[in-house]
């Protein structure tokens, strides 16, 4: 979710210097993650801003974290870029000690840990999607302040306030692969198509046991609905 | 927060200790009418574009301090290494310091690995800083070069985000360079062409953005070449004066002149020959 911030910081806004870029670029987004038998799927949004300029209108969102653990991201461009590096590596260096593919938990654990710990510093929320061998295909989401919960489907970002109602009524457990990403896309197509921080073109991945499969479904190509 | 334990004081980073006192100065420069001085920033054009071969850089040449032009030709290209170079807008010191030392650390890591820097660490390493500094060092930087595996160009911003894209524009005239690229951006153009179009995307920038101005410099990175072009295109030459404006002699009428000589007595001579060697 977005909080609206204030950057003035007591008396640095006197001193002109430091506030050059008095915006900061944000994933104000939409993203959603969902589980099915065997694998994930997840899918964001596009849209990177610096205030009201679209720094990015092609973003790639879902971040790979590990072969079958991808990250979902939405807040602070820069945090959360910064995370996803820090945790890969770790997770990197974790799974090679192991000497097994990591669980999806670790990877949510390690992305916990990071953003309850610099909560007061941080603007991040994630959500954590992937695919292991013990226990399949599964969704954990870390918002803002850093707490961590597994959920079947998961929505973040500006853009989620919007499609909760949809969400909650539209999905059903035991749905299958493609069911899923239609009830994917046509979800962030409805936030982004309300949500003026969203926007761009709909980026979909499914997780499962063979590997990754991405797809961008292009903003013409969209799911049409009646009143848009 | 409360973890900051008391009694042993962090060294390091920024000391912010003299911004209260900057606070008292500039009060009290403002009741004598006097202004302080600001940063001198580049408020500016950049841009780069990725084509068949390469990679092509521009930016405008104007540094401002405040309303005046401090500098009507900077450079704004900074060399990283002999593969990869950078656009660099924001704050003129920070964007100077820290493309240097990164340059510095990759030259380094060059001749740790034996093999020629990849425009992927310069951005990890610049990334990584700006992040640490949490946006006080105020530099937006196109960043691009060609490496083994191609020409790459990723534009990152103060506080440590960074975007790959074929084509980007950071600074103050960065709308109206985009709109040029949005308009005529095609992937692998010919060298002419990106030429053309990053010299019209710099230029939509001089002409439409008060904080961008003077000339338009390029860079143009191919698989072993550099074309440094500095300048490309004088766009806004000096004006020649049409006419002299000198006085005549005898423009000013002289009335009275009093000659009051100054009586000066040689007290000690002494020589010191400068050591030129």
């Amino acid at each position: 979710m977005f909080i609206s911030q204030n950057f003035e910081m007591d008396s640095f806004s006197q001193n002109p210097e430091f506030t050059i870029h008095s915006f900061f670029t944000f994933l104000d987004t939409t993203i959603m993650a969902v589980e099915f038998e065997g694998g994930v799927v997840i899918g964001a949004d596009s849209r990177t801003t610096t205030g009201a300029y679209i720094a990015n209108r092609v973003t790639d969102k879902l971040t790979p974290i590990h072969e079958r653990i991808f990250c979902c991201r939405s807040g602070s461009a820069a945090d959360t870029q910064a995370i996803a590096d820090a945790v890969t590596y770790q997770l990197g260096f974790h799974s090679i000690e192991l000497d097994e593919a990591p669980l999806v938990q670790t990877a949510a654990s390690l992305f916990r840990e990071m953003c309850y710990r610099y909560r007061e510093e941080l603007m991040a929320g994630i959500i954590v999607a992937g695919w292991d061998p013990r226990r399949g295909g599964q969704v954990y989401t870390v918002p803002v302040g850093g707490m961590m919960t597994r959920q079947p489907v998961s929505v973040g970002g500006s853009g989620s306030s919007y499609i909760y109602g949809y969400v909650d009524s539209n999905y059903r457990a035991g749905m299958s692969k493609e069911e899923c990403l239609k009830f994917t896309a046509e979800a962030l197509t409805l936030a982004m198509e309300r949500d003026g921080s969203s926007g761009g073109v709909v980026r979909l991945a499914v997780i499962s046991e063979q590997g990754v499969e991405r797809q961008v479904i292009l903003g013409n190509q969209l799911p049409k609905f009646s009143t848009v | 927060m409360a973890s900051v334990s008391v009694c042993q004081y962090r060294p390091g980073g920024f000391s912010f200790e003299n911004c209260k006192r900057n606070a008292l100065l500039e009060a009290d420069i403002n009741k004598l009418g006097f202004s302080s001085p600001a940063a001198r920033k580049t408020g500016t054009t950049i841009c780069g574009v990725v084509y068949k071969d390469g990679v092509v850089l521009g930016a405008d040449t104007r540094a401002t301090e405040g309303m005046v032009v401090a500098d009507k030709n900077c450079s704004k290209i900074h060399y990283i290494s002999p593969n990869i170079y950078c656009c660099g807008a924001g704050t003129a010191a920070d964007t100077e310091m820290t493309t240097q030392i990164i340059s510095s650390n990759l030259e380094l890591h060059s001749l740790s690995t034996g093999r020629l820097p990849r425009v992927t660490t310069a951005n990890r390493m610049l990334k990584q800083m700006l992040f640490r500094y949490q946006g006080y060092i105020g530099a937006a930087l196109v960043l691009g070069g060609v490496d083994c595996n191609g020409p790459h160009l990723y534009s990152i911003y103060p506080h440590g985000s960074t975007d790959k894209l074929p084509y980007v524009t950071m600074g103050s005239g960065s709308l109206a360079a985009m709109a040029v690229f949005e308009d005529r951006y095609r992937p692998n153009m010919e060298e002419e062409e990106a030429k053309r179009l990053v010299r019209d995307a710099i230029a939509a920038g001089i002409f439409n953005d008060l904080g961008s101005g003077s000339n338009i410099d390029l860079c143009v990175i191919t698989k072993g070449n550099v074309d440094y072009l500095r300048p490309h295109d004088m766009a806004n030459k000096k004006g020649v004066r049409t006419g002299s404006y000198r006085y005549k002699h005898g423009t000013t009428g002289v009335l009275t002149k009093a000659v009051t000589p100054l009586n000066l007595e040689v007290v000690e001579e002494s020589v010191q020959t400068m050591d030129t060697s």
